[in-house]
């Protein structure tokens, strides 16, 4: 029996930064994890996946060295280096999140929790012992998401022939063959992995776009680029069901293109489905959204009085920054401050193949649909200079700007290191810089960034270097 | 009990209703369903209608009033009932959207279907913001980048609860985003009245938008009465009572002057150009020179009291905007933009119209060499009821001038000119010159400037009336 002010179910993004706030502003806090700190993001998600992408990387740019003068050899590659690579990675930045906790004196309180009351929850660690935890302030679940298969159409994970991003990120070798599952970003991040590393991928996207959330233009530019390094992109793709052979699994897909497709392994990476189940939800009075995540409101405040829900479980998107921005409101919320209220129009998205895929606020179609007077600025990377030097021209910066005020409505990278350019957006849409802001801030010659300043001149009409 | 009849949302965008006509007069026994009175509300005029039975004890607004949404109107109540205490707290009672014992019987269909802002908005008006602004720290940010300003709820700047550092800044420079600038001088706000609800007080966009939208009918108007107070601080030759009669703004005026003024500016301007044939005006000219030297006037002379003319039969166009009415002047005092070292000023030719063409020549000759000594009194120069520019000795064939506020008209003269022009089928050179008239559209609609230049060819082109 422990007593804390404040006790976080998870130890993911949103727990653990929610965690580490709650102790700068002098509450004691304990953290509820079965599995390593850093949830999702840490051991199965952003940082193993971006782990092994930088081995594609290097793959891609060594048989490009030797147009550079640069003669390494023949090129080989090794999933399973790159697997334990990113495992080493993943475990460095768990005990990375331990460090910060044994610094915050944060109480890593290990096993599955549950509540039993609006205040006090009961843990059971992996022996089946049960401690009983109260927290005088608030509880915050934060127990994010987990992979999900698609049952209905035959794809049930089985952790051999049908997998999960997480049985993919402890995968020894990669396959000679892999159809994907859904073009979000997980599903064009591990084509691209899995391509360097000589599997014979297929991309698989129900709707008309790969990434079909970013602006179609982007969408566009990365099919492309996907197209011409060998990945077989299939858009609208219906699967009307799937059969898993010895050793191999058979899509059967509808419409007139292809109408079966046999691959050693499907990878199912189309959502993820929220963590609600056995916590005691239903018992407290935790409402749940007809989508089934946890209904909170700008406060991350539940229906039950003094549980909060915060990142994943909290609804989408469903990102690793969005859960510890909301960490941070939850934990100003509980110890009394006026913090800012999550800007979820603000927040970015990120895409880790290459070319690396960025953006932050609208689509142009989203803004066509809002019937805003908007004009839009386009600088490509292959007009860059600083892009021509490293050899990576593929991809472009688009800037969609209010047509009367120069508010930025939107900004769409694809490219290299698109991920780092997007901020210079999101910190200018932050603090409401109009497109003559961008302008005006000089940007260092040769850079990347200066196609952010090119696109911005672009949408006033004045594009210097194009 | 006595059920309390306040102003109703008869349409899904009102805010605020003029009652046209009561319908029933105090002492009338009244059932539930009968019409009390004539609203107009942005759209159309309507009908109250009693939500309860009994005698109309009480009417709390006169006819031509405008009142806003929830503000009490009328009390119904039984013959002998006291309703002191209910008429006293009328103004507390203005948020009060309806009264819950009363049952929602015989609305009318689109009340019903009013969404809830438009209702439960006390925005209208200062008191009943003030009273009811929700605090701020629940207000949900607009979180798309154009939030619909009518639907975020909007805490009166001045009601809000202000953060020890607001955007006063201890009377420096106001904080603010770059776009809250661009949003206010568009807008015509001050930011140093607005509420900063950004880091550190900052003004960012959604307090634009939250005073935009506490004040919908007045932000346009408060936009154009500001340059009232500055240019035309005092005009003792217009403000004469029984010079000029106020105007109350109908609801579709209002609705006019916010919605052009949001599209084009504070003033939302248009341009009417049309070609006049000086014939007559040259003959008349030639005429008036043959008879001597102070008998000589120029084009410009005649033109001016055309307009002049032309603006006492045209008293819509001869007005000032102040925002919450039109002021329709009964004289007409002309102003004639005059260039001189550094920029340009407008003296006036007061009561134009009633003037003979030779002394608006012998007084423009003067005010014109004046304002270029620069020895123009003040009132010389302020308190135009309209203004003339005229570019044609530039050989400016036509242009457009700026309204100078609040007037509501400016006229621009081109360069008087021998153009071919057909005449009963065959090409003939007639004497022309182009007249481009620029109207305040919250003011002057199409159709009105139209018929003024109809009134002003007319004129022109049958000088003779000019001198009759």
């Amino acid at each position: 029996m422990a007593s804390f002010d404040v006790i976080f179910l998870g130890a993911g993004p949103a727990g653990y930064v929610g965690a580490i706030r709650c102790a700068q502003l002098g509450l004691t806090v304990g953290v509820v994890e079965r599995e390593g700190l850093g949830g999702t993001c840490v051991l199965w998600g952003c940082i193993p996946a971006k782990a092994l992408l930088e081995s594609a990387a290097i793959a891609h740019r060594a048989r490009e060295a030797k147009a550079f003068g640069v003669n390494v050899g023949e090129i080989t590659t090794d999933y399973g280096v790159a697997m334990k690579r990113s495992r080493a990675v993943s475990t460095q930045n768990s005990k990375g999140v331990e460090f910060l906790f044994k610094k915050g004196k944060i109480t890593w309180i290990k096993g599955t929790g549950t509540l039993t009351g609006k205040k006090t929850l009961s843990v059971t660690d992996e022996k089946g012992a049960a401690t009983t935890h109260d927290a005088k302030k608030a509880i915050v679940i934060c127990t994010g998401s987990r992979v999900k298969g698609i049952p209905a159409i035959g794809l049930t994970l089985d952790k051999t022939s049908i997998l999960s991003s997480d049985d993919v990120l402890i995968a020894e070798k990669a396959p000679a063959t892999m159809a994907i599952v859904g073009a979000g970003a997980v599903g064009c991040e591990f084509a691209d992995v899995f391509n360097e590393f000589g599997t014979k991928v297929t991309l698989l996207e129900a709707l008309p776009a790969i990434l079909p959330l970013e602006d179609a233009d982007v969408a566009a530019e990365l099919t492309k680029s996907f197209k011409k390094r060998g990945i077989d992109v299939v858009t609208g793709a219906k699967i009307t069901g799937a059969k898993v052979g010895k050793g191999s699994v058979t899509i059967s897909l509808a419409g007139p293109e292809q109408k079966e497709l046999t691959v050693e392994k499907v990878l199912v990476a189309a959502g993820r489905a929220p963590n609600i189940e056995g916590i005691g939800l239903e018992a407290q009075g935790v409402k749940l959204t007809n989508r089934g995540y946890i209904q909170i409101d700008e406060q991350m405040r539940t229906s039950a009085e003094g549980i909060y829900a915060i990142g994943d479980v909290a609804g989408p998107p469903m990102l690793a920054h969005k859960g510890e921005r909301e960490g941070v409101v939850v934990a100003e919320v509980i110890a009394g401050k006026s913090g800012h209220h999550v800007n979820y129009g603000n927040i970015p998205n990120a895409t880790y193949c290459h070319p690396e895929v960025a953006s932050v606020g609208l689509t142009e179609q989203q803004v066509k649909e809002k019937k805003v007077d908007y004009k839009v600025g386009r600088y490509n990377f292959s007009a860059s200079g600083r892009a021509r030097t490293s050899g990576q021209t593929e991809g472009f910066v688009k800037i969609i700007r209010d047509a009367k005020y120069g508010e930025i409505l939107g900004a769409h990278i694809i490219g290299a290191h698109a991920t780092e350019l997007i901020h210079e957006l999101v910190v200018a849409r932050e603090n409401e810089f109009t497109v003559e802001e961008i302008d005006l801030a000089i940007h260092a010659h040769p850079t990347l960034s200066e196609a952010i300043a090119e696109a911005v001149l672009d949408s006033m009409g004045r594009a210097l270097n194009a | 009990m006595a059920t309390k009849v306040t102003m109703e949302a008869l349409s899904p965008t009102m805010e605020e209703g003029r009652l046209v006509k009561w319908l029933k007069n105090e002492g009338d026994p009244v059932a539930k369903g009968d019409v009390l009175a004539e609203v107009e509300t942005d759209k159309a005029v309507m009908e109250l209608t009693a939500r309860g039975d009994g005698v109309l004890r009480a009417r709390l607004a006169a006819e031509g009033d405008t009142r806003p949404v929830g503000e009490l109107l009328a009390i119904i109540g039984a013959a002998d009932e006291n309703i002191d205490a209910l008429v006293k707290k009328a103004p507390a009672a203005a948020v009060t959207p309806s009264e819950p014992s009363s049952p929602p019987v015989e609305v009318p269909p689109v009340a019903q279907t009013a969404p809830a802002p438009a209702v439960t908005m006390p925005t209208t008006t200062g008191k009943a913001a003030e009273s009811s602004a929700p605090p701020a720290p629940g207000d949900r940010a607009p979180s798309g980048p154009s939030g619909a300003p009518a639907q975020s709820p909007p805490p009166a700047p001045a009601a809000a609860p202000a953060p020890a550092a607001v955007s006063g800044n201890g009377g420096g420079r106001a904080r603010s985003s770059p776009l809250a600038r661009r949003l206010a001088t568009e807008r015509g706000l001050d930011l140093g009245q607005l509420h900063g609800s950004g880091p550190g007080g900052r003004v960012i966009r959604r307090d634009i938008e939250a005073a935009v939208a506490a004040s919908p009918a007045t932000t346009p108007a408060a936009a154009a009465a500001a340059p009232v107070a500055r240019t035309a601080p005092a005009a003792p030759r217009t403000s004469a009572a029984g010079d000029f009669e106020d105007v109350p703004l109908t609801q579709i005026r209002k609705t006019i002057a916010r919605r052009l003024a949001e599209s084009n500016g504070p003033i939302p301007t248009f341009f009417l150009t049309a070609d006049f044939d000086l014939t007559s005006v040259r003959e008349l000219r030639a005429q008036m020179i043959a008879l001597g030297d102070e008998f000589k006037v120029s084009y410009n002379d005649i033109l001016l009291k055309a307009i002049a003319t032309a603006l006492s039969q045209h008293h819509e166009v001869n007005a000032h905007w102040l925002g919450d009415s039109m002021r329709r002047h009964h004289r007409v005092h002309l102003g004639m933009a005059v260039a001189v070292e550094d920029g340009l000023i407008t003296p006036i030719i007061a009561d134009a119209d009633t003037k003979r063409i030779s002394e608006i020549a012998r007084e423009s000759r003067e005010l014109a060499k004046r304002a270029r000594e620069r020895k123009l009194a003040p009132e010389e120069y302020t308190g135009a009821t309209a203004t003339v520019s005229n570019l044609g000795m530039f050989g400016i064939d036509e242009f457009t001038a700026i309204i100078n506020p609040p007037e509501v008209a400016i006229f621009a003269v081109g360069a008087v000119g021998d153009v071919p022009v057909v005449v009963d089928g065959a090409v003939t050179v007639r004497t022309r010159v182009r007249i481009t008239m620029s109207c305040d559209h919250r003011a002057v609609d199409g159709a009105t400037g139209a018929r003024f230049m109809q009134t002003l060819r007319r004129l022109i082109e049958n000088p003779l009336m000019l001198v009759f």
